[in-house]
């Protein structure tokens, strides 16, 4: 038996987590004054939900919590008691233990008990404080309480097994494990009727299935009490409706895939446009009506597996508000912690972005987010005193820009302190001259230890530094920025890849071979004339609006052979990298194409230049240049210089 | 992998044999995952010359070793009848250049004799023994530590690879 149920417990897992994860955002989109009574609604049953499927795992530390919880929420959502603002922090605070309670269980590890004792406590004293003021009921209520108290009546035997069903299911025996279903199953039951019902009359008790009047629903409880019907005749058609209203509306809208299964699809597919790449360039080979038979079907192959493509790549992507939603409840709480008032402003949640940089975004974000909050909103009065609005404001945004998402973390604040990081950086033994541009100096804190202690506070310095924000989004390709101005506050610009597995890329020739540079990292190409170029020693440069560009002789450094040496002769493709902007001299131009990544590493090892490897519509391998660490490799010219 | 010096069994091991120039060698079957002709590959920048580059084998990138080159075999030439062998070690894929198979041979450890400390191409540590095929000396090799081996530089590490 546990075995069996044990398979499920991952879907649990994942299903509770969503819950809760709902109930945090419902929570705090809760108007305390004036609550929306269909997103009371959406949270009870979100606590229900875990409720019931924590009874059936027998997971007793989420049943208990939710128990009380689902209580104090169904006086809420039924109006017999009034909404405040620590009543809704009270319940933030239980979904929070309940994320640990399910951590711990998906973790098996130790259970908070004494948390969970605290947080039960809690709860059942903001009951017991609620029934004492509870604002006199309604027209209607008393009726529906009464029947739903009838049915309690009604179903009297299950009570008793309520508070110790977990327990008895932990003991291993089949029957136990029966009956927590079945309360289960009654529990859903009240939960459904309660919705629906609630406006309706008593007596309309269509929901349970029995279409009886209730008094009659009241004698044939009692008879099932005493056993005249069985269990299991009651439950199927009670278990089948619950669970249609329940779960109907998701199982239209989605359904849950490994992502080892799409990874593979997204590979299989790229598999497949090459091949069909091949395909079309024979069908060129082949003359006469076949041939022309053979192209036009070829041509709609070619439409059908770049929509495959397409929709294989967009299985991956999913709006970024699965990161940004955590958001508002972060400000919350340290804005009160820290006394600051601050507003969260979310724009462009519905971006899409690759999963996989989804997961990994949440770190860096989070800490920049609760860096804007604590260093760079200023506290209240001064604000006021350098005449601001005494609430600050944090923008995070997302926008797709080319083929780039570009996160923006904005800040009204009081901007980065020039003079405390240049000071820091001395003391860390890093060069910052006095003359150093603002954009060098916001760089500054990406080093490694860089912290301006003066500000450490309990919410900074939980040990990730900004070096660790610049690594976690460079190990996903992509890249941040600063802007900082003092007094008006800073802004944190990440720039971002659509996905990892495909990049936009432009393919050039250089001497025989074929590269495909990085549509993110070009600027322009243009084709020099003898005035732009100079050369100081053995390096050219390019001279192109008021500018020295470092020339780059890649075909060099690719080992490439019969390439075009002279600049005249080529074309320079201009970069920008992270570190420095530099052109680079080839051929020609081929064409722009999204090319799947491929890894070097798998078989080989890494190579200086290349990012990795793609497969060209001819089944030959192409290099993907990698301007960072081309950059890195040329030598390093007066950068300041050159681009001052 | 020192089965030379283990006790006698009569258990036969199959070896696929091939030719560098006129040299017989031969290697554990297990290992190989396929055999194909020589096909253009992509050069590798800065790589060894015996590194000849990459290729495509049905979506991995797959780097081919030219064994003529690294050890000094014979005239790496490439025509119809060059001969990649795709072998799987360590869970990597690598193509070996050779100038032709020959045959599958069975042995049975007993008739594999001990290395010789010089006269082949390979260095003794690559080497598993000796056998006489007809009237062939086959040289066998230990495909497993040659491939990972530091010489050649296709892994990044060598730290990952055991004295099996």
């Amino acid at each position: 038996m546990s075995i069996d149920i044990a398979q499920f417990h991952a879907v649990f897992f994942d299903e509770s987590q969503e819950h809760l994860d709902d109930m945090e955002q419902l929570l705090m989109e809760l108007d305390v004054d004036d609550p929306d009574l269909e997103q009371l609604n959406s949270i009870f049953r979100a606590a229900h939900s875990i409720k019931g499927g924590s009874g059936i795992f027998g997971f007793d530390a989420l049943t208990g919590l939710t128990h009380v919880m689902e209580n104090l929420l169904d006086k809420a959502r039924n109006s017999t008691i009034k909404l405040y603002v620590p009543t809704v922090d009270l319940f933030l605070e239980t979904v929070d233990l309940l994320k640990v309670i399910l951590d711990a269980y998906k973790s098996q590890s130790d259970l908070p008990d004494e948390d969970i004792q605290q947080g039960v406590a809690a709860l059942e004293e903001a009951l017991a404080k609620s029934a004492g003021d509870a604002s006199p009921p309604q027209d209607g209520e008393p009726a529906v309480e009464s029947a739903s108290q009838a049915i309690d009546d009604g179903f009297g035997f299950f009570d008793d097994d309520e508070p110790v069903a977990g327990q008895q299911a932990e003991e291993g025996t089949i029957e136990p494990v029966a009956s927590a279903v079945t309360q289960q199953d009654m529990s859903d039951s009240f939960g459904f009727y309660d919705e629906s019902a609630l406006p309706a009359k008593p007596d309309d008790s269509k929901p349970y299935g029995f279409y009886k009047p209730v008094e009659q629903i009241r004698d044939d409880v009692k008879s099932v009490a005493k056993g005249n019907v069985t269990k299991e005749e009651v439950k199927p058609g009670q278990k089948r409706k619950a669970a249609d209203t329940k779960t109907a509306s998701k199982e239209a809208s989605s359904i849950r895939v490994d992502t080892h299964k799409i990874d593979s699809m997204v590979n299989l597919v790229g598999e497949l446009v090459i091949t069909q790449s091949m395909l079309s360039m024979i069908s060129e080979e082949v003359t006469g009506t076949v041939g022309q038979k053979l192209q036009t079907a070829i041509g709609e192959l070619q439409r059908n597996t770049r929509e495959i493509q397409e929709s294989a790549m967009s299985m991956r992507m999913l709006p970024i508000n699965m990161t940004f939603n955590r958001f508002p409840r972060v400000v919350r709480d340290l804005s009160i912690k820290l006394g600051k008032k601050v507003n969260l402003v979310i724009e462009g949640g519905a971006t899409e972005i690759d999963k996989s940089m989804i997961e990994k975004l949440v770190d860096p974000l989070t800490h920049l987010v609760r860096n804007s909050i604590d260093h760079g909103i200023e506290k209240t009065a001064t604000r006021v005193e350098a005449g601001k609005s005494e609430t600050g404001t944090v923008i995070l945004r997302a926008e797709q820009k080319g083929g780039n998402i570009v996160i923006s973390i904005i800040d009204d604040g009081a901007g980065l302190n020039r003079d405390r990081i240049v000071a820091k950086a001395r003391e860390n033994g890093l060069s910052a001259p006095d003359d150093m541009p603002d954009k060098e100096v916001w760089k500054l804190i990406f080093q490694p230890g860089f912290s301006t202690a003066a500000e450490v506070t309990d919410v900074s310095g939980r040990g990730v530094g900004m070096d660790v924000v610049r690594r976690n989004i460079e190990s996903i390709g992509g890249r941040i920025d600063i802007e900082s101005r003092a007094g008006n506050g800073s802004a944190f610009y990440i720039q971002l890849p659509l996905t990892l597995a495909i990049v936009d890329g432009i393919s050039v020739a250089i001497g025989d071979q074929i590269f495909v540079v990085p549509l993110v990292n070009i600027i322009e190409s243009i084709q020099p004339t003898r005035e732009q170029i100079k050369s100081i020693g053995n390096d050219n440069l390019l001279w192109i609006r008021e500018q020295y560009w470092p020339l780059v002789a890649v075909h060099q450094m690719m080992d490439v052979d019969n390439a075009i040496e002279k600049p005249t002769e080529g074309i320079v493709v201009l970069l920008e990298s992270s570190k420095r902007r530099y052109g680079i001299l080839v051929d020609s131009l081929l064409g722009q194409q999204q090319v799947v990544i491929k890894s070097l590493e798998q078989h080989y090892r890494k190579v200086p230049g290349i990012s990795g490897a793609t497969i060209m519509g001819d089944g030959r391998v192409a290099m993907i240049l990698d301007a960072d660490s081309i950059a890195e490799r040329c030598r390093p010219l007066a950068e300041e210089e050159l681009l001052a | 992998m020192n089965t030379a010096e283990q006790t006698i069994s009569h258990e036969q091991n199959e070896y696929l044999s091939f030719v560098l120039s006129d040299e017989h060698y031969a290697l554990d079957i297990t290992s190989v995952k396929e055999i194909r002709g020589y096909e253009p590959v992509t050069k590798i920048a800065n790589a060894p010359p015996f590194i000849k580059g990459v290729l495509n084998l049905r979506g991995d990138i797959v780097p081919i070793i030219d064994l003529r080159i690294k050890f000094n075999v014979g005239e790496p030439v490439y025509n119809e009848f060059t001969i990649v062998i795709m072998l799987n070690v360590l869970d990597r894929i690598v193509g070996i250049v050779v100038d032709g198979v020959s045959d599958v041979i069975r042995l049975t450890d007993d008739e594999v004799r001990p290395p010789p400390e010089f006269g082949v191409a390979f260095d003794s540590q690559y080497l598993h023994g000796l056998a006489s095929v007809g009237e062939h000396m086959v040289i066998l090799v230990n495909i497993e530590s040659l491939i990972s081996s530091e010489e050649l530089g296709l892994f990044d590490s060598h730290n990952d690879v055991g004295d099996k």
